[in-house]
């Protein structure tokens, strides 16, 4: 007959927690820390991709659909995209709305007293009725342009522009000095998130420009709404139909992308929490393996018996090993519900949508139990060099 | 076949005084004896005990346990060697506090790799010849010391081992317990048991088939009754 020492390993699993069934407080004590420490890490990237999630969710709402024309300049010196590019593009199938703007190079006071270098960085451009469908713009007061004020002395101011003009009330009663003569403001609108260029800007109609302001420019922006499942169709031939015989003087771009890259870059601030969070775990880790040596010396008794019911130390290794990472993982486990309810709670009252990535989860929960398991080698290991007579002497 | 054989042991214990418990004893235990070890205290009678065990090594000499040699074996073979082939009691009775007497028992059977169900069956057996079915379901803190005992006592024996040792298994009882022990012991040798007992108690080793005295790591005396 052969005499062998083995450990099934579905009996290992029973070892690692009927220590630490023998002491459950200190076992939730010394789990606590490595609670803190995953519950930070779930909490700061849950809060994190919940923003990040709500910032898409409001770019979506506000479709990721919008492109710009705009000429492209190539070491300062500015090209312009030809008179007949917003023709042009509206003919193309899958645009359901396009709108231009153009620079008049003209400013806006609020009267005519103001020295002329008071511009204060308000551009002056004139724009297509259909601007404020294109891009989805809000009316702060009054109303937009129509076929009817585009021809009249009326401007439509952005929201920093009509701030900086001390303008607030758009029912007619205010005008601002704009090109040597006075135009009625008609409207302010709310901030364009996805045309953040028209905030500062006071907007007159094409043909105002043309009959009052004896303006004849070129378009500086084409909006376009393309159809949202043609989008990259749209995009590889704009450049080609806005001008047709200098295409690499066009540059088109779609600004929901630039939103969706900034929106992701936000998150840098999380670096510092997510040190901390690591932090904690390592201060967990190194709390469990405290109280894994400290269980160790106190336990020699038992070690001994399982020596002499013939455990090898390999199995009273494994044993030691086995319940500091069973320790870690529960920890990693409690503070995984923990983060993700301070998630929930967090986003909750923010109205924003809870976002926690299993990933995340999962991740964070592992290594819980890779901390747990390097603190638990050198316990373990204590436990196994015991000699067993000696471990036995002890009482 | 003997079921131990201890030939030509010394032991020394090393440090700065080193300390030498047990000379050039030969000691051969048959399988189905019933032997106890008597002597006083520093005697060497529990460093015996635990080089029988395997759970030193002598510093001189060899050990056979059911005529394998140990000497030249591995940490992970002695450890075979103790899982199939030896039983232990302690004094302090080293039972889990927080598995019930039947789980308790059959952790004897644990580094045999003996399946679970397996080993609740064979504990219940054995809990049964210590008289304790009773108690299968209690925790050893519901227990009183001669209870504890009887526990450790079927767990050396749930795996049926070819040596039970004994160091001072009345040592932490009253003597009516204590008597009680012994007399299971005795029981457990009738029914094929073999037994080495570690005791300081002349009276209890009187009633043995078998008397070992030990006086400075040295036999003093075989009797043999």
């Amino acid at each position: 007959m052969r005499w062998r020492s083995r450990l099934r390993a579905a009996d290992v699993g029973t070892l690692a927690v009927v220590g630490l069934r023998g002491r459950p407080v200190r076992a939730a004590l010394s789990a606590t820390g490595v609670a803190i420490g995953v519950a930070t890490l779930v909490a700061v990237l849950g809060i994190s991709a919940s923003s990040r999630g709500q910032l898409i969710a409001e770019i979506d709402a506000l479709g990721t659909n919008l492109l710009t024309v705009s000429p492209n300049s190539f070491s300062g010196e500015t090209t312009s995209l030809p008179p007949s590019a917003p023709a042009m593009i509206s003919r193309i199938g899958p645009v359901n709305a396009d709108a231009a703007t153009a620079d008049l190079t003209v400013h806006v006071y609020r009267n005519q007293h103001i020295p002329s270098v008071n511009s204060q960085g308000i551009t002056v451009e004139a724009a297509d009725t259909s601007l404020l469908a294109t891009v989805q713009a809000h009316l702060w007061a009054g109303r937009f342009l129509n076929t009817a004020t585009a021809h009249l002395p009326a401007v439509v101011l952005g929201h920093d522009a009509a701030a900086a003009l001390g303008v607030d009330r758009a029912d007619g009663s205010v005008s601002v000095w704009l090109g040597n003569q006075w135009f009625d403001v008609v409207g302010i609108l709310e901030p364009v998130p996805l045309a953040p260029e028209l905030d500062l800007s006071a907007l007159v109609g094409f043909p105002a420009a043309h009959h009052l302001l004896l303006r004849e420019a070129p378009p500086t922006e084409v909006y376009v709404r393309a159809d949202p499942t043609s989008v990259g169709a749209v995009e590889s031939v704009l450049a080609a139909t806005a001008s047709p015989s200098a295409p690499q003087n066009v540059a088109i771009a779609n600004p929901s992308d630039a939103l969706t890259a900034r929106a992701d870059a936000s998150a840098a601030f999380q670096s510092l929490f997510l040190s901390l969070g690591a932090i904690a775990l390592l201060v967990g880790g190194i709390g469990i393996a405290n109280v894994m040596v400290i269980g160790v010396l106190e336990r020699r008794g038992e070690i001994g018996l399982r020596r002499a019911m013939g455990a090898r130390r390999i199995h009273v290794g494994l044993q030691f090993l086995c319940e500091a990472a069973t320790l870690s993982f529960a920890g990693g486990l409690a503070g995984a519900v923990l983060g993700a309810l301070a998630v929930t709670i967090y986003a909750s009252i923010r109205n924003w949508g809870t976002t926690v990535p299993p990933g995340v989860l999962a991740g964070a929960v592992g290594v819980a139990l890779c901390v747990g398991a390097v603190g638990g080698l050198y316990p373990a290991w204590r436990a196994s060099r015991l000699s067993p007579a000696e471990a036995l002497r002890s009482p | 076949m003997s079921a131990l054989e201890l030939r030509d042991i010394t032991k020394e214990h090393a440090g700065s005084t080193p300390v030498v418990a047990l000379r050039d004893v030969t000691l051969t235990v048959d399988t189905g004896e019933f032997v106890a070890v008597t002597g006083q205290s520093g005697s060497g009678k529990s460093t015996l005990l635990a080089v029988a065990g395997t759970l030193e090594r002598p510093t001189a000499g060899t050990v056979q346990v059911a005529g394998k040699a140990t000497e030249a074996m591995s940490d992970a073979e002695l450890s075979g060697v103790r899982c199939s082939g030896l039983g232990f009691v302690f004094q302090q009775f080293h039972l889990l506090p927080t598995r019930t007497v039947l789980h308790n028992v059959a952790d004897g059977l644990l580094y045999r790799g003996t399946p679970a169900a397996e080993r609740l069956d064979r504990a219940a057996e054995a809990v049964a010849a210590v008289g304790l079915d009773h108690r299968s379901e209690h925790r050893p803190g519901e227990l009183s010391g001669g209870e504890c005992q009887r526990v450790a006592i079927a767990r050396a024996i749930v795996g049926e081992p070819a040596l039970l040792l004994a160091d001072e298994p009345t040592g932490n009882l009253d003597s009516v317990t204590g008597g009680e022990i012994f007399a299971l012991l005795e029981s457990l040798h009738e029914r094929g048991t073999t037994i080495l007992l570690v005791t300081h108690n002349d009276e209890l080793a009187q009633r043995a088939p078998r008397a070992v005295g030990l006086r400075d790591g040295r036999v003093e005396r075989d009797e043999r009754r």
